[in-house]
């Protein structure tokens, strides 16, 4: 059977340029008709420092981000050693060997990356030269690099000629130097063209754009790993007439900052990832309560405290469902691919609009960083809401309704006060025990506004099922179709909507016997809530800040499969 | 709202700075609504937490928006209001330990943006909704119930902090003279940038320094209270600053940056040198 698809990993110190060799590679790959996706994960700091980053190349659809490493580009020795035992038989190491070289390793190739960069003409093609010798390993042409290549260097200033033809040069190069080797790794079929557009992009990108798409006017954000290039790109992008994007000095300012805004009728948005999202709490509070629409996008890393800021895990679950004291239940939105983070933007939007409240999107570093082609979005069929705006007269009860009502907004009638402490109907402070029960059951009942979420099942005549969330949903299909094909009787269920569940969904999987979640947290945290809701779950859990692998959830799930009803789950 | 609304059940102690405060705001933005002819509800109060907070529902006649939000977050609930509507006017009302404690930093921030919005801080020198204890503005050595042995840390001077944080229009007034409080407050209002009136507000319950602000001839009390004299010049920042330092409560306005651009004029400016660009062009950017 010929290979369908190619893992390599580029691994090196911080600062050698990785991170755009993958992306190199993925855009160049995907331009030429291939699907991708990369994988990046690095140290909390800017040069040095283990890194490494992965591109998986496929004929198909990329599912995640592979188990194992068909080529290893290692710029030092530390990469070689470190990432070695993950290169399957018959892969190949490239190394630099100008650096370093390996103790008789048979499946490893010496160029000296920089010396041939320096040939070229080009001192900085030290990843063409890379890109070059993987050409041969995987027995492409050089074509479609080329084309690449004279495309993203040609940006009309001076001295692209020289690059273009540096790197041109640099690429012929290294795979000039692969030759002499004569090894490969296989051969990978010429691409099958799809029948739609697609676009390249990561999921925070993904995200900023659905909220553009869903109209946001107003973004506040501030610095922190993996969210800050959802600020970076707002702050490039957002503006015009009522417009405004702003760094603030703390996510405390953020969220109570978007909190103005969203009082005053502007959709609004912050993103952070969980030190942020900790302090934000109190504002989510006063949004909940005050009926203000916005939304709050966290992107997970390890937590708790600073954690591990560059590495993924999906342990903000229970935070982001209740992240504020009292009776609070937020919507929460987590995607699980590139392609869904654009959709989970604009519903999160259209939601806040909707029941007038906050909502959350439960991103993860791993979608946040990781680069896919995905269908290109047809704008015009992705549905926009805006709140239900009041136009009657002063005096307004505003708060009255048993659900959501018009809102007033600041120019126009019906002023009153948005109060964080309990209200009456003009938003004014009270304590008497029948309006704290009137008002907690008005937010609450909004909540039913939000149970249009899609879900996705498969083979549901079984009656173990297995149901991942976020962004494990790629690994856990790929587990999945091996499943499947071999035998094993097991269901699958996946939503990103996980407040509120659809309620269709949550009633077949209360008819299950077992719902195994692959989740990356300690507590199985997505587990405990469906046990909450009177599902028989039981969480397949990991927390090595790296993702699943997909052999490891074949085995853990076909595993429990077996074991069957002993040590059944008792709701 | 109050006086219509059985259900509102919060009441200021008798004597409190704050009634003066609030007519005085009601003046002021009666006043503000004349002269610029726009609604009341063009305004939008964002009141903080604690006695003075509670002044947002308590204002009298037509009633302009209001948001009564976290305690020591004024500031950003201000701001997102003010730049995602500029054309609105923002006041904000918030007492000195919700301005000056946990919500103090904030102002460093919104000085430097020149945030156009008012600041109304009623200033008493305790916590009072919380029954008594000593607040950044509490003298050393005060026993309070939280204090029991007296205060051990210094006095912040509220009108030095907000010069020092580079204010655009800082001022000082008084409750017990809400129709020059009002003025000031219309001025602060009409200042293109990050304007400050600092009132002191006496609690009558926990610190009451009546006496000691206005001063008692029959007790031998000198007044702390004088107006910032006519020939101080509101331009020069350091003339403001050694007032500011020097003994006494001045009323009046200590500074105003004759040159003050507010943030929305500056984004206006800084946003000429970007090229705007539609959702479909950033996703088609991404083509395959």
């Amino acid at each position: 059977m010929p290979k369908q698809d190619f893992v390599v990993r580029f691994a090196a110190e911080g600062g050698a340029g990785v991170v755009s060799a993958s992306e190199i590679l993925a855009q160049s790959a995907s331009q030429y008709g291939y699907h991708v996706q990369t994988f990046a994960t690095f140290p909390s700091q800017i040069l040095g420092g283990p890194t490494w980053t992965q591109a998986r190349v496929s004929t198909s659809r990329v599912l995640s981000s592979g188990d194992e490493v068909d080529i290893l580009v290692a710029f030092n020795k530390e990469a070689y050693q470190t990432h070695r035992s993950e290169v399957r038989p018959g892969g190949v190491v490239l190394y630099d060997s100008a650096s370093f070289t390996p103790d008789k390793d048979k499946q490893a190739i010496g160029l000296p990356f920089d010396e041939l960069a320096k040939k070229s003409g080009n001192l900085r093609a030290g990843n063409m030269v890379v890109l070059g010798a993987l050409t041969r390993l995987v027995n492409w042409e050089l074509d479609f690099l080329e084309q690449f290549n004279a495309k993203r260097f040609s940006r009309g200033r001076p001295g692209d000629e020289a690059i273009v033809a540096g790197n041109k040069l640099a690429l012929r190069l290294g795979r000039e130097a692969a030759a002499s080797a004569e090894m490969q790794v296989g051969q990978l079929p010429p691409p099958v063209p799809v029948s739609y557009a697609q676009i390249l992009l990561n999921g925070n990108t993904a995200i900023a754009l659905g909220a553009m798409h869903a109209g946001i006017d107003v973004y506040v954000g501030y610095p922190i790993s993996p969210a800050t290039p959802i600020l970076v790109f707002m702050e490039r992008n957002l503006m015009g007439p009522g417009k405004f994007a702003y760094q603030a000095s703390s996510e405390i300012e953020s969220i109570n900052t978007i909190l103005g805004a969203g009082f005053t009728g502007k959709k609004a948005m912050t993103a952070t990832a969980g030190p942020g999202f900790s302090l934000m709490s109190e504002g989510l509070g006063l949004a909940w309560m005050s009926e203000i629409p916005l939304v709050v996008v966290d992107v997970q890393r390890g937590g708790p405290a600073t954690g591990l800021p560059t590495k993924t895990e999906q342990s903000d679950l229970l935070a982001a469902l209740n992240p504020a004291h009292g009776d609070v239940s937020m919507p929460v939105i987590a995607p699980g691919t590139v392609e869904e983070c654009f959709y989970a933007a604009v519903k999160a939007l259209n939601w806040a609009e909707r029941y007038q409240g906050p909502v959350i999107i439960l991103s993860e570093m791993m979608l946040s960083e990781r680069s896919e082609n995905i269908p290109k979005p047809d704008l015009s069929k992705v549905l926009v809401e805006n709140r239900k705006v009041y136009t009657g007269n002063n005096g307004y009860r505003r708060y009255e309704e048993h659900g959501v009502s018009p809102m007033p907004l600041p120019g126009g009638p019906g002023s009153y006060i948005a109060n964080g402490s309990e209200h009456d109907p003009f938003g004014d402070t009270t304590h008497l025990p029948d309006r704290h029960i009137h008002m907690t059951e008005r937010r609450f009942a909004k909540l039913k506004l939000l149970e249009d979420g899609a879900w996705e099942s498969k083979n549901t005549q079984h009656s173990i099922a297995v149901m991942p969330w976020g962004g494990e949903k790629g690994s856990g299909m790929e587990a999945y179709a091996q499943l499947e094909a071999a035998g094993v009787p097991v269901a699958w269920y996946y939503t990103m909507f996980l407040n509120p569940l659809p309620p269709k969904l949550l009633e077949e999987l209360r008819s299950k016997e077992l719902v195994l979640v692959p989740e990356l947290n300690y507590m199985g945290q997505f587990a405990s809530v469906l046990r909450s809701h009177g599902v028989r779950a039981e969480a397949i859990t990991q927390y090595t800040g790296l993702p699943f692998k997909v052999r490891d959830l074949v085995r853990r799930v076909t595993e429990r499969v077996q074991a069957g009803n002993k040590g059944r789950v008792k709701v | 709202m109050s006086a219509k609304n059985p259900e509102y059940d919060f009441k200021w102690c008798p004597g409190c700075g704050d009634f003066g405060v609030r007519r005085s705001i009601e003046f002021a933005l009666k006043e503000w609504s004349v002269t610029k002819s726009v609604p009341i509800e063009n305004t939008v109060v964002v009141a903080g937490i604690g006695c003075s907070g509670n002044l947002v529902h308590l204002l009298e006649g037509p009633q302009p928006f209001g948001i009564h939000g976290i305690h020591g977050r004024t500031l950003p609930i201000a701001f997102g209001v003010k730049m995602a509507r500029p054309e609105l006017n923002v006041i904000v009302v918030a007492g000195d330990g919700d301005f000056l404690s946990i919500g103090a930093e904030h102002i460093g921030p919104a000085a430097q943006r020149n945030l156009n919005i008012t600041c109304v801080i009623m200033d008493n020198g305790v916590y009072g909704l919380t029954k008594g204890q000593s607040s950044p503005t509490t003298v050393f050595g005060t026993v309070t119930s939280s204090t029991p042995f007296g205060k051990v840390e210094g006095k912040v001077n509220p009108l030095e902090l907000f010069l020092g944080h580079g204010a655009s229009f800082v001022a000082g007034g008084f409750s017990g003279k809400p129709r020059e409080l009002a003025k000031l407050i219309v001025q602060a209002m009409d200042h293109p940038g990050f304007s400050i009136v600092n009132v002191q507000s006496p609690c009558t319950t926990y610190n009451d320094t009546y006496d000691a602000i206005k001063g008692d001839p029959k007790k031998g009390i000198a007044p702390l209270l004088y107006d910032v004299p006519p020939t101080h010049d509101t331009a020069n920042w350091e003339a403001a600053y050694k007032l500011a330092r020097s003994p006494g409560v001045p009323v009046g306005i200590l500074y105003q940056n004759p040159t003050s651009e507010p943030l929305e004029r500056r984004m206006e400016t800084m946003k000429k040198k970007a090229r705007l660009q539609t959702t479909q062009q950033l996703v088609d950017a991404l083509n395959v």
